[in-house]
């Protein structure tokens, strides 16, 4: 806030960027106090696309309330059924088949990587290149194909149940998740020649938009912004569910803080996930992928639970209170993106506009997840 | 080539009359166009080719642009409207100008509506002294390199002036960057320019292509003796010229994804439409440059055969590797474009300058 009072007697102005705008990917709406070109104050404005999930949830029986955490972060959607399915099992005390476990940790790795390429484009579209977004979309809509032969849809994915999963995979679902794997490791150098080792991009994102380790733990940062800044925690390694423990995989961790750092965690990410499919591919045993005895109308007895995993943005929480009733007392959600946002205002103080708009790309912001 | 049976049964009995037709316009109106004597019927039939010169390439440029960058994102581009979309230009014409002219509120109407032809005459007025062949030029002065840096410079005008009269944040913005990005690369060119004087002797853009006859080592680029960093300040002169004309890398002024659409994001219709073929024409006008500088302009690189297509096809090539740029590389910074022009280019354009003065002191031509 110094610079902001040693401003008071220069010309400052307000700039209103949103909620259209195209840099904002969405109704995220940033009051920015600027002198000139630099920003004094940046405040992020929410809530044009609150839409009460949580009060939903108090009003939809737990099946019911499903299909909406497809519609949080719809660019990873799965992780969020997966939050949410994992929660209602813990509740009900059900044991998910191996089979099943299995698929969702493939179907869960794939979708995150089509959030981190769609990111990785709509990131270098911030940043003024359009070519790579096209790209990016092209190895993207492969795994769209492959989740949509299972899932039978294509961004808001409802696909797990409690106790499994609504139906299981076909001998093309894995044919076609080897062939990706081969395709998109081949695909991997080719970004890298053309984003990563860009001098423009570099010259950008090199000690751009630091965001201490500090300053990610006082506004409860997570996931590669948090991976980003030297912290090594992921909560697939830390408090691993599902069957990540069983995979051989490394968490990504750049000491950098900066943009690059950011950009790295999730390129780095891609081929983390690939190699988590790959074994999990390889190791998928055969078996049902529901639990038998799932009970047609769940009443989870009471208590309080709660169930977190790694979503494409960071650590998603989801905690439910039931009275024992057919529909949740209180149901809240902890969205990665949400935290992430908060610290923006710190971060970009001082920064330049265009530097400020790189920043605000490497944090991936969704707003339907932020907004709820 | 994908064509509606329609449009095909349509488009049928035009195809052999336009094979004939338009390598015959093309010779005819070349000959008329170079023995045209001075006067008054040259001015006037000079002025009507250049418009249209200018007008079609903004229009065929936009094609070409989404051709290029179709392809290079493994797209197919436009394809619909005529044989390889090529009506869509004309389409997207009318289009601008049977929109409506919006004049928000708060803005200065009379710099907001006089700000795209700031954009646009000169740039159109800059075609007068480029000599397409040998006789092919509406004007030969003595002065025309000169001439067109003079009208270069309002082109800066023309950006400050929409932005200003907008009354909006965004283009305010964009045009005090426009303008701060105009001044760093105008130096740079223009060091490079007063070197080519030095080497060529001459203002005269004619003289200066026909000092490049004969084979490609007599071009400029190639001209050892007169500089050993020749290849360099073509490199340089291209890049200023891509700065210039706040083309990508340098399109800091129209940054979609900081500020919207820059200065003329007020801009509806033809107020757009006249910005963007401003835009276009000064494209056109700094390959041409480069070409005539360098490139030894309408002169065929093997000796034979030098015409306005050898030029035509150098520009083109040059507007293509414009394009090429634009769609593989990200944005710079602000700072990054001062410091690359305060920090690199100009300390190597003097010195070029320098080294340039000193062989001409050893090998006089």
């Amino acid at each position: 806030m110094s610079d902001l009072a040693r401003s008071q007697n220069q010309e400052t102005f307000v700039l209103n960027l949103g909620p259209q705008h195209p840099a904002t990917h969405g109704v995220l709406r940033v009051k920015l106090t600027m002198d000139g070109e630099y920003i004094l104050r940046a405040e992020p404005v929410l809530g044009y696309i609150h839409r009460m999930h949580e009060k939903m949830g108090e009003n939809r029986t737990w099946a019911q309330f499903m299909p909406n955490t497809g519609r949080l972060d719809y660019l990873g959607a799965l992780s969020y059924n997966h939050g949410y399915a994992l929660v209602v099992e813990r509740a009900m005390g059900i044991t998910v088949p191996e089979r099943a476990e299995y698929l969702r940790v493939i179907t869960v790795e794939l979708n995150r990587i089509a959030s981190h390429l769609l990111w990785f484009g709509a990131f270098v579209l911030d940043l003024g290149g359009f070519t790579p977004l096209l790209y990016a979309f092209d190895d993207r809509e492969k795994i769209l194909d492959l989740l949509e032969s299972v899932t039978g849809s294509r961004l808001t994915f409802c696909y797990f149940r409690f106790g499994g999963l609504y139906n299981d995979v076909d001998d093309d679902f894995i044919t076609g998740s080897r062939a990706f794997i081969k395709r998109l490791r081949s695909r991997m150098p080719d970004y890298h020649n053309l984003v990563t080792n860009n001098i423009i991009m570099i010259k950008r994102l090199k000690d751009v938009g630091l965001i201490s380790a500090e300053m990610c733990r006082k506004y409860g940062a997570t996931g590669p912004v948090l991976r980003g800044s030297g912290v090594d925690f992921d909560i697939r390694k830390n408090e691993p569910y599902s069957v990540y423990s069983e995979f051989d995989f490394d968490i990504p961790v750049y000491h950098e803080c900066d943009s690059m750092a950011r950009y790295m965690v999730r390129m780095d990410e891609i081929e983390q996930s690939l190699r988590i499919i790959e074994q999990a591919l390889d190791k998928l045993p055969e078996g049902p992928v529901m639990a038998e005895k799932v009970p047609k109308i769940i009443k989870a007895p009471k208590g309080d639970y709660y169930a977190a995993v790694e979503a494409a943005r960071g650590t998603f929480g989801i905690r439910v209170v039931s009275d024992g009733t057919n529909t949740p007392y209180r149901l809240k959600l902890r969205s990665p993106t949400y935290s992430n946002l908060s610290l923006y205002e710190e971060a970009s103080q001082g920064m330049l506009l265009a530097d400020a708009l790189a920043l605000m790309g490497s944090l991936d912001l969704v707003i339907p997840e932020i907004d709820r | 080539m994908i064509l509606h049976p329609e449009t095909k049964k349509a488009l049928a009995p035009f195809v052999l009359p336009g094979l004939i037709a338009g390598p015959v316009l093309i010779v005819g109106l070349y000959l008329f166009l170079t023995s045209i004597p001075g006067g008054l019927a040259r001015v006037i039939i000079f002025c009507g080719a250049l418009i249209i010169f200018a007008a079609l390439n903004a229009a065929y440029l936009v094609w070409l642009e989404r051709k290029v960058c179709a392809h290079i994102q493994c797209r197919i581009g436009p394809k619909e409207v005529g044989p390889f979309g090529l009506i869509q230009p004309l389409v997207d014409g009318i289009k601008l100008m049977s929109k409506q002219l919006l004049l928000p509120k708060g803005i200065d109407p009379f710099l907001f509506k006089v700000a795209p032809l700031l954009v646009l005459v000169p740039a159109v007025m800059s075609f007068v002294t480029i000599p397409f062949g040998e006789h092919l030029a509406a004007r030969n002065i003595n002065i025309g390199l000169l001439m067109i840096f003079a009208f270069a410079s309002v082109n800066v005008l023309g950006l400050l002036l929409g932005g200003w009269g907008s009354a909006n944040k965004y283009a305010v913005i964009s045009a005090a960057r426009a303008v701060s990005q105009n001044v760093a690369y105008e130096i740079p060119m223009l060091i490079i320019v007063i070197t080519m004087i030095m080497v060529t002797g001459t203002m005269n853009l004619n003289e200066i292509v026909m000092q490049q006859s004969g084979w490609f080592g007599n071009w400029y680029i190639f001209r050892f003796t007169a500089s050993p960093l020749m290849p360099v300040a073509f490199l340089i002169f291209f890049v200023c010229s891509l700065a210039e004309t706040n083309r990508a890398p340098f399109d800091l002024g129209e940054a979609e994804s900081e500020l919207i659409a820059g200065f003329h994001t007020e801009y509806s219709g033809m107020g757009f439409g006249v910005f963007f073929m401003g835009e276009y024409a000064n494209i056109v006008i700094g390959c041409s440059l480069a070409t005539i500088l360098f490139l030894g302009g309408w002169q065929s690189p093997v000796g034979i055969a030098s015409g306005w297509w050898w030029f035509l096809l150098k520009l083109y090539t040059l507007i293509f590797c414009v394009m090429w740029v634009r769609w593989t590389y990200p944005r710079t910074t602000l700072w990054g474009l001062l410091n690359l022009s305060w920090k690199i280019l100009i300390p190597i354009t003097l010195f070029n300058l320098l080294l340039t003065g000193a062989m001409l002191k050893i090998w006089p031509h």
